[in-house]
C-alpha cells in the first residue's frame, strides 16, 4: 500500500499549466526522486504536497487519508515534512531553538501552562532541548548547537533545515534541492544523510538537479516535463528512457 | 544558549524588582510617582505590543484603541452602571478580549501594509465612538471614573497605585518571559522567522496570531482600565491614532523582541516629554525623531544593542 498517491494532480496559475493531472504513487520507505529541467513544476509539485498551494484540480491521499483542501499545518500533523529550496530558517533564533520549533506538534501546551511555566513544562522542554541536541549531532551540526543561526554558513543551515524537519518526526521527507549551492563534500555528506535516513525507513521524496546524487540514491526516480509525467520508474530505466534523454538529460545522460 | 538566557531571565527579573523597590527612594514627591506609575501602565501596554510586535513580526496600529476600549469600557460599567470597580474592570478586559479575537481572526490573515492598515481602522473607528458617543463616554470633554476599590475600601493615593502597577508590571513581565521561552512563545518567533516554514511543521499561523493578539489586546485594556481608574479622568485624546504610534515608538526604541527593552522603552519615552516640558507641543516631533534616529543608529533597539556590546566585550 502506497504511502502517499495523487489522482489527477493540477495546478494552474494564471492560465499556465505548472502541473498537469499528475498521478503517481510513492511506496513507504523509498527514496522517490523528482526531476526534470526549470519550470517543469517540481517546486510547484512539492507546494501541492505540503498544502501551501491548493490544487486546481485533482486529490492527494496520504495513508489512505485524504488531504487536498486541508491547510499546510494540517499536512504536516498528518506526517508530511520538507526543506525549501531557498532556505526557510528562523534567522531569529539559535540553531537549537530551530530544531525545538520544530518539534512543536509533539510539545503541545495550554496557554496557562506556558504563561505560569508549569513544573512538567519545565520538563518538557528539558527533553525538548535533550532531543533537539540529539538531532543536531545526527545531521553533524553539534559545533553549532548554541550558535545564532544568522552566523552561520550556507551548508550548515541546508542541514539545518533537515534536522528542524526531522524534530517533527514526519513520516515522509520531502527534501528540495537539499544539495543546491553545496560543494562536493557536503554533497557527500547530503547523500550519506539522505542514506541513512532511508536505511532507518523513513519515506524520502528528493528534489535535485544535481543527476549523479538522484541516480545514487533513489529508489524511484518521477521525470516531470511542463508539468506533465515524462517518465516514472527506476533510476536505471529512467536514465535509459529516450524521452527522458531528449527533454532533459542530454549531454549530461551521454557522458554518464 | 539556555543557561545564559535563564541567568538573563532570573537576573532581568531580579533588577526589574529591585528598580521597582528602590525607586521609591528617588520620589520626591507625588508628581515624581505619578510619572513613575504612568511609565509602569505603558510599560503593561508596551511588553504586550512587544509580544506581538517584537516577537511575532505582527504589526498594530491600533493599540490604543484597545487601551481606550480597556478604559471607556471599565468607566463606563461603573460611573454609568454602577458596577463594582475590579467587575466593571475584568468584564471590560474579557471583552476586549473576545473584540481582538473576533476582529483578529480575520485581519490576522492580512500581512505587511495591509494588516497595518487594518489595525490602524480598529484603532480609528473606537477612537471615533469614544469621542462621538457623549451618552456614555462624555464625547470630547471625556468623563470622570470613580477610583478602584479593594473591599468597599476605595484605592487612592499615589503610594498605593506604584505598588499596585509595580506589582502587576512584574508579574506581567515574569508571564511574558515565560510564555516566549515556552514552545508557544517559539511558534510565535517562527512566524516572524518564516511563516511558511512554521506552517510546514505544523503551527497554525493564523489561530497562533490570534492568541497573541488577544493577549497583547488584554495586556493593553488592562492598563487603560487601571489608567483610567488611577487617573479618576478618561478623555478620546487617550485612544487616538497619536497614542498608538507612541506605544510603537517605545517598542521600537526599547527593541523589538526584547521584553525589558519594551520596559525600558516606555521608562524613556514616558519621562522625556514630562522632563523637557518646554517640548509639550512638540511631543509628536520628538517621538517622530526618536523613531527615526532609532531606526537609522540602533534598528534594533536600545536594549538589544546594548545587551550586544556588553557581550562583546565579555571575554567568554
Amino acid at each position: 500500500m502506497s504511502l502517499l498517491r495523487t489522482e489527477g494532480l493540477s495546478k494552474v496559475f494564471g492560465g499556465v499549466h505548472a502541473v498537469q493531472a499528475l498521478e503517481f504513487a510513492i511506496e513507504p520507505g523509498a527514496v522517490y526522486s523528482i526531476i526534470g529541467p526549470n519550470g517543469a513544476g517540481k517546486t510547484t509539485l512539492l507546494n501541492l504536497l505540503t498544502g501551501i498551494y491548493r490544487p486546481s484540480a485533482g486529490r492527494i491521499w496520504f495513508d489512505e487519508r485524504e488531504l487536498t483542501g486541508l491547510a499546510t499545518h494540517q499536512f504536516a500533523a498528518a506526517g508530511i515534512g520538507r526543506t525549501f529550496q531557498n532556505l526557510q530558517i528562523f534567522f531569529n533564533m539559535s540553531a537549537l531553538e530551530n530544531v525545538m520549533t520544530g518539534r512543536y506538534l509533539h510539545e503541545r501546551c495550554g496557554l496557562a501552562a506556558a504563561l505560569l511555566r508549569f513544573p512538567s513544562l519545565a520538563r518538557a522542554e528539558r527533553s525538548c532541548r535533550a532531543e533537539a541536541r540529539e538531532l543536531l549531532c545526527a545531521v553533524g551540526l553539534e559545533q553549532y548547537a548554541d550558535a545564532a543561526s544568522e552566523s552561520m554558513p550556507y551548508g550548515a543551515l541546508k542541514r539545518l533545515e533537515i534536522a528542524r524537519a526531522l524534530a517533527a518526526r514526519p513520516r515522509l521527507l520531502l527534501l528540495d534541492e537539499p544539495a543546491a549551492g553545496l560543494n562536493a563534500t557536503e554533497t557527500q555528506e547530503i547523500v550519506r544523510l539522505i542514506e541513512r535516513l532511508a536505511a532507518r525507513g523513513l519515506t524520502v521524496v528528493l528534489v535535485e538537479h544535481n543527476m549523479r546524487l538522484v541516480m545514487g540514491v533513489s529508489d524511484r526516480v518521477l521525470v516531470l516535463d511542463y508539468g506533465h509525467k515524462l517518465a516514472e520508474g527506476d533510476a536505471d530505466s529512467v536514465r535509459r528512457d529516450a524521452r527522458v534523454i531528449e527533454a532533459y538529460l542530454g549531454a549530461e545522460a551521454r557522458n554518464a | 544558549m539556555s543557561p545564559r538566557i535563564r541567568t538573563a531571565r532570573t537576573g532581568g527579573m531580579l533588577a526589574l524588582a529591585a528598580v521597582i523597590a528602590l525607586l521609591p527612594l528617588a520620589l520626591v514627591n507625588n508628581y515624581f510617582y505619578d510619572v513613575a506609575i504612568l511609565v509602569g501602565l505603558n510599560a503593561i501596554v508596551c511588553v504586550g505590543l512587544n509580544l506581538l510586535i517584537g516577537y511575532a513580526g505582527q504589526i498594530s496600529l491600533g493599540h490604543a484603541g484597545f487601551f481606550g476600549l480597556g478604559a471607556y469600557g471599565s468607566a463606563i460599567l461603573t460611573a454609568r452602571y454602577g458596577w463594582p470597580p475590579l467587575a466593571a474592570l475584568a468584564a471590560a478586559t474579557a471583552g476586549v478580549a473576545l473584540l481582538a479575537y473576533l476582529v483578529g481572526r480575520p485581519i490576522l490573515r492580512l500581512k505587511g501594509h495591509y494588516l497595518a492598515m487594518a489595525t490602524l481602522g480598529l484603532g480609528v473607528i473606537i477612537s471615533i465612538v469614544a469621542a462621538n458617543e457623549d451618552r456614555y463616554t462624555g464625547g470630547p470633554d471625556g468623563m470622570s471614573v470613580p477610583p478602584l476599590a479593594l473591599f468597599g475600601h476605595a484605592l487612592t493615593g499615589e503610594k498605593i497605585w506604584y505598588a499596585i502597577v509595580g506589582g502587576l508590571l512584574l508579574a506581567v513581565v515574569w508571564l511574558t518571559l515565560n510564555l516566549i521561552e515556552s514552545p508557544r512563545g517559539r511558534a510565535l518567533r517562527a512566524l516572524h522567522g518564516s511563516e511558511v516554514a512554521a506552517e510546514v511543521i505544523g503551527i497554525d499561523s493564523v489561530r497562533q496570531k490570534a492568541l497573541v493578539f488577544v493577549l497583547s489586546a488584554v495586556f493593553a485594556a488592562l492598563a487603560g482600565a487601571l489608567t483610567a481608574h488611577y487617573s479618576g479622568f478618561i478623555t478620546p485624546g487617550q485612544v487616538t491614532f497619536l497614542h498608538s504610534i507612541e506605544l510603537v515608538t517605545m517598542v521600537v526604541f526599547g527593541g523589538m523582541a526584547s521584553t525589558f527593552g519594551a520596559v525600558v522603552g516606555a521608562a524613556v519615552l514616558t519621562t522625556l516629554p514630562q522632563l523637557l516640558a518646554v517640548l509639550k507641543d512638540y511631543e509628536m516631533v520628538v517621538y517622530g525623531a526618536v523613531m527615526m534616529l532609532t531606526m537609522i543608529f540602533i534598528p534594533r533597539g536600545l536594549v538589544p544593542t546594548l545587551a550586544a556590546r556588553f557581550a562583546r566585550k565579555d571575554p567568554r
